[in-house]
Parts: C-alpha cells; structure tokens; sequence
C-alpha cells in the first residue's frame, strides 16, 4: 500500500470510507522525464558506443531476383488502423494532460470521442489481425529470445554467435506492442466504464455502477495506464524519427519496404515475402 | 477553526504579492461571508488568509470619463445607495438590492458576490466530488437531490452559479479589472466566468496569484430599460433559483439593442447572445418575449429534480422581454 499511497490521491466518501479517487498528477512529469532521459541515453549509446549490426548468414537466402523491388510489408486496412489509432491516442493523451498541465478546454467531450474512436479501431485491429494476417507475428517467439540472449551475451563482451537477423518485427517490436497491449487495455476497458459517469451518447449516466472504492481503483489504472502511454508514445515517435529505422516508418506510410533494406536486416525465412504478390505476409 | 497565518496588507501590490507568494495555499478573504463558512466548516484549510479588509484602494466607487469604476471591497449596501448607480445602473443596485439580508449586504462585498462559491451541498459537505477534486458528482445521480442545480452546459459537474450581481454586470457590459503575475487583465463579465468544461474547480478565471480589484461599467446601457428579476424558495434570504437580468434600448416598441443573462441555469452565468439577436428589431411584446423564452431554453436538460427550471427560465426570458403584465403563457 506505500507505493499506492505514494502514486494516487485519496479521499474520505459520504460513508467515511478512505478511497483512491485518481493517480497522483506529478506521475506526468515523471513519466515525461523517464521517457526524455530514454532517449537522451538511447541517442548518446547509437551515436559514440553501440557497434555495428552483425547477424548470422540465413541457411536459405532468397535469391534476390525473386524479390520485388518493394518489398510488401503493411497492407492498406494494416496502415490505416495504424494511423487512426495514432490520431487517436494523440488526442487522448492531449485531452487528458493538457489541462491538468493548465490549457483549458472542453477536454471530456473530444476525450470519450476519442477513446471511442480507439476502442473501435482496435476491434477492428484484433479481427483483421486474427483472420486477415498472420495472428503470431507480432508475439515473441523461441528464437527470439534466443537470438536476444546471443545479443545480450556479446553486448556484454561474451563469446556468442551472432543472432539470426529478425522475423518480420524484431523483439523490441513485439515488446513494444505488448506493453502497448498492456496499458491500451487497461486505459480501453476501464474508459468503457468511466463513460457511464460522463454524459455521452452511449449509456445512460450510472456513478453508482460500483463501489466508491472500485471507482477509485479504477480511476488509477485509468490514469497510470494514461501516464504511461505517455512514455510509450514518446519512444515510438523517437524510433520512428531515428534515421536507420526509416525505411520501417516509410513502410507504415507506403505499404512497402526497399528490398535492400529487407535482405539487411531481415531474415527470409522467417518472414516469408511472397514475390508474386503485393499481399501482406 | 483550523489554524492558518492571517496577513492583512494595506495595498493592492501588498496584496497581489503575497498572493503570488503563497499560490494556492492562500485564501482571499473580502466580507468573509462566504470564507468564514468553508473555514469553520473545516472544509478548506488554507495555510495563509490573506484579508483585503484594510485595502482602502480597492473600496468605493468612482465616477470614470466613460462610466463607473467599483471597487472589489466595496459593500453591497454602498453600491444599493449609490446615486449615481441609482440613477443610471439601477439593473446593478436592483439587483444587489436583492442579495441575502441587509446585514450580510453590508458585510458582503461585490467582489465577493462575483466571486463566490458555488452552493452545491455534497460540494459544500466536504464529499469528494468533481469540484473538490475527486471522480463524481452526487447531485447528477437517479438519487441526487438536484433541484437547484444546472439544466444547461452541465459537463460533469451540475452545480450552479448563485451570484444575483453578474447577470446584471453582463448586462451592463461591465469590465473586471484583475492584477496577475503578468499585470493587469480586463475581461468582459461574461469571460470572468467558467463552466466545468473549462475547469471543474473553479467559478470564475481568477488563478493562485490573481486578485480581482474593481469592476468597470461603461456608460453604454446607462439609463437602458432594466429589468431584473430573482427567483427564491424564501423571498427574505436566499440564494437565487434563477434570476434574469437584461439591458434594454427601445425605441417606441422596437428593441433596438438588448442584452440578456440568465444566472442559476448553469454553472456559469448565461449571456443570452442568441436571444439578443432575435429580438433586436422586433417589438418589446409578450410575443416576442414568448419566442425569446422558447429559444432560451433550447438544449436544456433537466435532472431529476428541477424539470421546473426549464419552464422557469422560459418565463423569466420571456417577462424580461415582454414585460411582467403579461406573464401568462399564450398556449
């Protein structure tokens, strides 16, 4: 309970019961500076101490020819969602943390419009995902943490193969959109709730949907998860900004890659790139 | 009592210093009307009062090359017997007339009466609601008792606006005069109030620091056909259900400009720009006023309790335009 008590705001109900009624706002600024220093230390390391990309050879490479000059990576309906989700976290996050950061505007209306939008966009994103793409892709596998364990021991100066270059997204993606999964949902499901203490178009208005007490917890993952996108989201644009992680951000832009780029960083194998079509893989 | 540091400076600058100094562990005291209830209640615990009481500058009221000037601290009762308010801004002295008691109007500042909290009792019990900082409002449930609260612009937070003086210094065009960290500000009445779109904790635009020091009337509506009307469950002492307070130019019947505001309707008093429009060029009748009423209320939403206040402020609007003698609806 200290570290609780620490990161939220408490209050005395109508029924002299002590409840969480929101996250502690100084956690913003926490969150802004941590993902700052992030990428301060990230950009210092690439620049002056990170060394050069080694990957092991493929067993089977792709013979060059057979491969588009544009290598399909993210198809319409993929960009599309990508996009839409990004406008709508942006929006969210403004919404949320500008006027408590003393911009003041009617924040709760474009807030629930916005969370809305996400809600949908991300259904639509696990249904297309599950049936349209391929449903594992975007999950770590054996080989990745293998190949993360090689890239651990040589970072730290130990004797170890090189890794295998990467399957369709690299570990730290798939990281990456695991603790997006982690603090979208829980900022989603419990938004879903908190619209019925707001005036929208969807529910009618119910506070007394739980306790004061649920509420309160609620309210707190609502904000920590908020909090933390903060942080998330600052790192995502700063990789996708990075200049050899380009042609990645291109692809969310123009469906596909250059094929040299592919053959560099990717391994054939384990992302299979069908030559006679422009589909997603 | 909790304790706090009481300091009471004798200018505006010592003021506005220690306000800046303190931010928002200060609480700004005028007649102590409405302090001395959150104070004793054990509601607010400021750490440093600071009590204007002794500012001289910032009381009575001054003639001006294009209107009044009235200071923060000047008392209700002072601005009821003021000549000239009388006789050119009686909407102002009518108005203040018809706040609280005469005791509390002698104690009562207009700075303070702008400038006063709202009277929503769950916020004033100490419940952590929206305006107290916390996740809910207990007068917006199937249960809540809401019978004085917001039928429009509610976002969140339902409660209301009780100030009887600022509909009628919207009405008047008046100006309030702030000093800030980064000098002085003049809004017009109508900005000086926010509703919980904007900030749920507060009433008005005033922030840790700010100090309101007069309120400005310009001649432009002196001598304007007034009208202003307050609605209470005690006709004695009470805060208002709703009030209206409107600014009139006619010329035979026609209305050649108006201004109209509604207080008691929302969280923040209404100007009533839509309905001004409609009505200039038209006659000042019961009709008018019956289409102007009807328009007023557009958008309202009623809570569980106070469906009244929709037919209420149709009235009001209505009357404020078509003149009291014809109060009976039409159909």
């Amino acid at each position: 309970m200290g570290i609780l008590k620490r990161i939220t705001e408490w209050a005395t109900s109508p029924w002299g019961q002590n409840v969480p009624i929101h996250v502690a706002w100084f956690l913003i600024w926490v969150a802004g500076i941590a993902g700052l220093l992030f990428l301060m230390v990230h950009a210092i390391y690439v620049r002056y101490f990170a060394r050069a990309e080694e990957f092991a050879g493929s067993d089977a490479p792709a013979p060059a020819a057979e491969l588009p000059a544009r290598i399909p990576r993210h198809s319409l309906a993929a960009r599309s969602f990508h996009w839409i989700m990004a406008a709508a976290m942006f929006t969210l996050l403004l919404t949320a943390f500008l006027p408590k950061l003393g911009v003041q505007f009617n924040w709760v209306t474009y807030h629930w419009i916005a969370g809305t939008v996400l809600t949908l966009s991300i259904i639509f994103h696990v249904i297309h995902a599950s049936f349209w793409l391929n449903f594992w892709a975007i999950w770590p596998d054996r080989d990745d943490l293998a190949d993360a364990w090689r890239r651990v021991q040589r970072f730290m100066g130990r004797p170890a193969p090189a890794p295998r270059r990467f399957a369709k997204y690299p570990l730290e993606n798939k990281l990456y959109h695991g603790a997006i999964i982690a603090t979208g949902l829980s900022a989603i499901g419990t938004g879903v709730f908190m619209m019925s203490r707001v005036r929208t178009i969807f529910f009618p208005r119910n506070p007394y949907l739980f306790s004061d007490m649920t509420w309160g917890l609620m309210y707190v993952l609502h904000g920590l998860a908020g909090i933390g996108l903060i942080a998330l989201v600052m790192v995502h644009v700063y990789f996708a900004i990075r200049p050899e992680k380009l042609d990645i951000t291109k692809s969310m832009v123009f469906g596909t890659m250059r094929r040299e780029f592919y053959l560099k960083h990717y391994d054939p194998q384990r992302w299979v790139v069908d030559s006679r079509t422009d589909r997603e893989v | 009592m909790p304790a706090f540091d009481l300091v009471q400076p004798t200018s505006a600058a010592d003021a506005q210093h220690l306000l800046q100094q303190h931010g928002e562990d200060a609480w700004i005291m005028a007649g102590g009307l409405d302090s001395f209830d959150w104070l004793k209640d054990r509601i607010k615990r400021p750490k440093v009062l600071v009590d204007l009481s002794g500012i001289a500058e910032l009381k009575g009221i001054r003639t001006t090359d294009g209107g009044i000037e009235i200071g923060a601290l000047t008392t209700l009762t002072e601005i009821v017997k003021h000549p000239v308010i009388r006789e050119h801004y009686g909407l102002l002295a009518e108005a203040a007339e018809l706040i609280a008691s005469p005791q509390i109007r002698n104690q009562g500042t207009i700075g303070g009466n702008v400038s006063q909290d709202a009277r929503c009792w769950y916020y004033r019990s100490g419940w952590p609601c929206y305006r107290a900082g916390g996740n809910i409002c207990y007068a917006d449930t199937p249960t809540g008792r809401n019978r004085e609260h917001a039928i429009l612009h509610a976002e969140r937070c339902v409660a209301v606006n009780p100030s009887d003086s600022a509909p009628a210094l919207i009405a008047l065009d008046a100006k309030f005069v702030i000093q800030t960290s980064k000098g002085e500000r003049i809004v017009d009445a109508e900005d000086y109030f926010i509703g919980p779109d904007l900030d749920i904790t507060r009433l008005h635009i005033l922030k840790p620091g700010d100090l309101l020091t007069a309120i400005r009337i310009p001649s432009t509506w002196a001598g304007a056909r007034f009208y202003f009307e307050k609605v209470r469950d005690r006709n004695v002492w009470d805060f208002p259900l709703m009030n209206v307070a409107s600014a009139m130019r006619v010329s035979g019947d026609t209305i050649l400009g108006i201004r109209l505001a509604v207080n008691g309707a929302a969280a923040r008093p209404l100007r009533l720009k839509a309905v001004e429009e409609a009505v200039r060029g038209k006659a000042a009748t019961p009709a008018t006023g019956e289409m102007a009423g009807r328009l007023a209320v557009q958008g309202a939403v009623p809570l569980q309790f106070n469906a009244y206040k929709i037919p209420l402020m149709r009235n009001l609007v209505k009357r404020a335009i078509g003149g009291v003698e014809e109060a009976k609806w039409a159909s």
